[in-house]
């Protein structure tokens, strides 16, 4: 019994293929930004909010770590319309890892912010900061560098989680070989492809934000 | 059309739940074996065996879950055999559990002082007597924390088996959300359910990290 692999009739439909990838790196790209922004406010608010505020952040944090991104996924896609929110597969997508990214990087920035030494605090205090300007110019920059690995790993999860996103017909990816094997019988040839490519997108993610995350975002 | 009662619908999501545990089961411990002989090999077998392990780890935490679950689908398909999505998942997550489990473990083997090694090796100590009276002791005691946090994301890795057709929560969350057309409830329910079985797991794991780091301060 032979196996014979057909990859060309993956690969000639490769404008697909492109089209996922950048429909990949684009809702990875927007969760991103928006996702650590969430997170900055809620490591915030959990590090110096009132107590009320600490124990909802507590909460949505908790939740989101314990609970799988296909089910956040269905659960804003199938169950929001439901309570009357309806919304697009792509918004539903890029809510879902927003709401996903967020809390992992409110977990891990808190743990830069609270590697802060007490006495730099101090001093920018007594240099008449205020309480925002402490925070922004003071604490999370280096806290932003010293969490950045572990930053850049997370986003790197997110977007290998965005595969799932295809389950709600979002066309990203893993839409685009699901498409594809669909059309001419060849699945594990697809999702062979689909592997390699989504392989070398978190390597050359993780390549380009480890370079890039000190010498452009938090500069010294 | 009957109408189904909130009861109705926790009841049919708790025995979907069975499956989730035992899929968990299977791929934590399963991959745990893997796991462990992949350590064995890449501590013993040299500079090959540990860029090899090495790439085997990069593969499977670069690339989607999602991708390996079909990979597995229609990869063992291929050799003639009729896959079940039993078979499949659990090849897929044991496989994938193996991966970051023998690096996990690695990492706590590599935080064993050379020296320890070097003492050992010279009071004649074969390899496997080594780790078995010396490395593992210490190793494992900086490995639970860890590997039973882990175990959170094994659980919610079977999540994904309900793409290909294994019957869990999630995919029992599905099917009687299309029959009840209550989405909100059911979807709520299947994640109070996975927070259920998750967050008590993730309580115990950071219990023991904060003992360990007690411990050793």
């Amino acid at each position: 019994m032979g196996i014979e692999f057909d990859f060309g009739a993956v690969l000639g439909q490769w404008p697909l293929l492109v089209r996922g990838v950048l429909w990949t790196l684009g809702l990875t790209a927007i969760a991103t930004v928006i996702g650590m922004v969430v997170g900055v406010a809620c490591a915030w608010s959990r590090a110096s909010g009132p107590a009320w505020l600490r124990w909802l952040v507590g909460s949505y944090v908790e939740l989101i770590r314990n609970t799988p991104f296909i089910v956040q996924l269905f659960f804003i896609f199938f169950g929001l319309p439901a309570a009357g929110f309806k919304l697009s597969p792509e918004v539903a997508s890029v809510i879902a890892m927003v709401m996903n990214l967020g809390a992992y990087a409110t977990e891990i920035i808190r743990a830069g912010i609270e590697a802060t030494p007490r006495g730099q605090i101090e001093a920018a205090v007594s240099l008449a900061l205020n309480k925002v300007q402490v925070f922004l110019r003071v604490v999370l920059p280096p806290a932003m560098k010293k969490v950045w690995p572990a930053m850049v790993s997370q986003i790197i999860i997110v977007m290998l989680g965005s595969a799932v996103c295809s389950q709600i017909s979002t066309e990203e990816l893993s839409y685009a070989a699901n498409l594809i094997q669909s059309r001419n019988f060849r699945a594990f040839e697809a999702f062979i492809i689909a592997t390699v490519i989504y392989l070398a997108l978190s390597v050359g993610a993780r390549r380009l934000l480890n370079w890039a995350g000190p010498k452009y975002f938090f500069g010294r | 059309m009957t109408d189904f009662s909130l009861w109705d619908i926790l009841r049919n999501l708790l025995l979907a739940l069975r499956w989730t545990v035992v899929l968990s089961l299977i791929a934590f411990v399963g991959g745990g074996v893997v796991g462990g002989l992949l350590l064995f090999a890449r501590l013993s077998g040299g500079p090959v065996a540990d860029r090899l392990i090495g790439l085997y780890v990069q593969v499977f935490q670069g690339t989607p879950l999602l991708m390996q679950l079909f990979l597995a689908y229609f990869g063992i398909a291929l050799f003639g055999v009729d896959v079940s999505a039993w078979t499949a998942a659990s090849v897929a997550l044991t496989l994938y559990t193996s991966a970051f489990l023998t690096e996990i473990w690695r990492g706590c083997v590599a935080s064993i002082p050379k020296g320890q090694w070097e003492a050992s090796g010279s009071l004649a100590l074969r390899f496997g007597e080594q780790m078995r009276h010396v490395i593992l002791p210490q190793a494992t005691r900086i490995a639970v924390a860890p590997t039973v946090g882990f175990l959170v994301q094994v659980i919610k890795g079977t999540a994904l088996a309900s793409v290909i057709g294994f019957i869990e929560l999630t995919k029992a969350g599905s099917m009687i959300s299309n029959a009840t057309f209550k989405p909100f409830v059911v979807f709520s329910c299947v994640a109070l359910l996975y927070f259920v079985l998750c967050f008590p797991v993730s309580l115990y794991a950071k219990n023991l990290e904060r003992k360990i780091n007690v411990a050793r301060r």
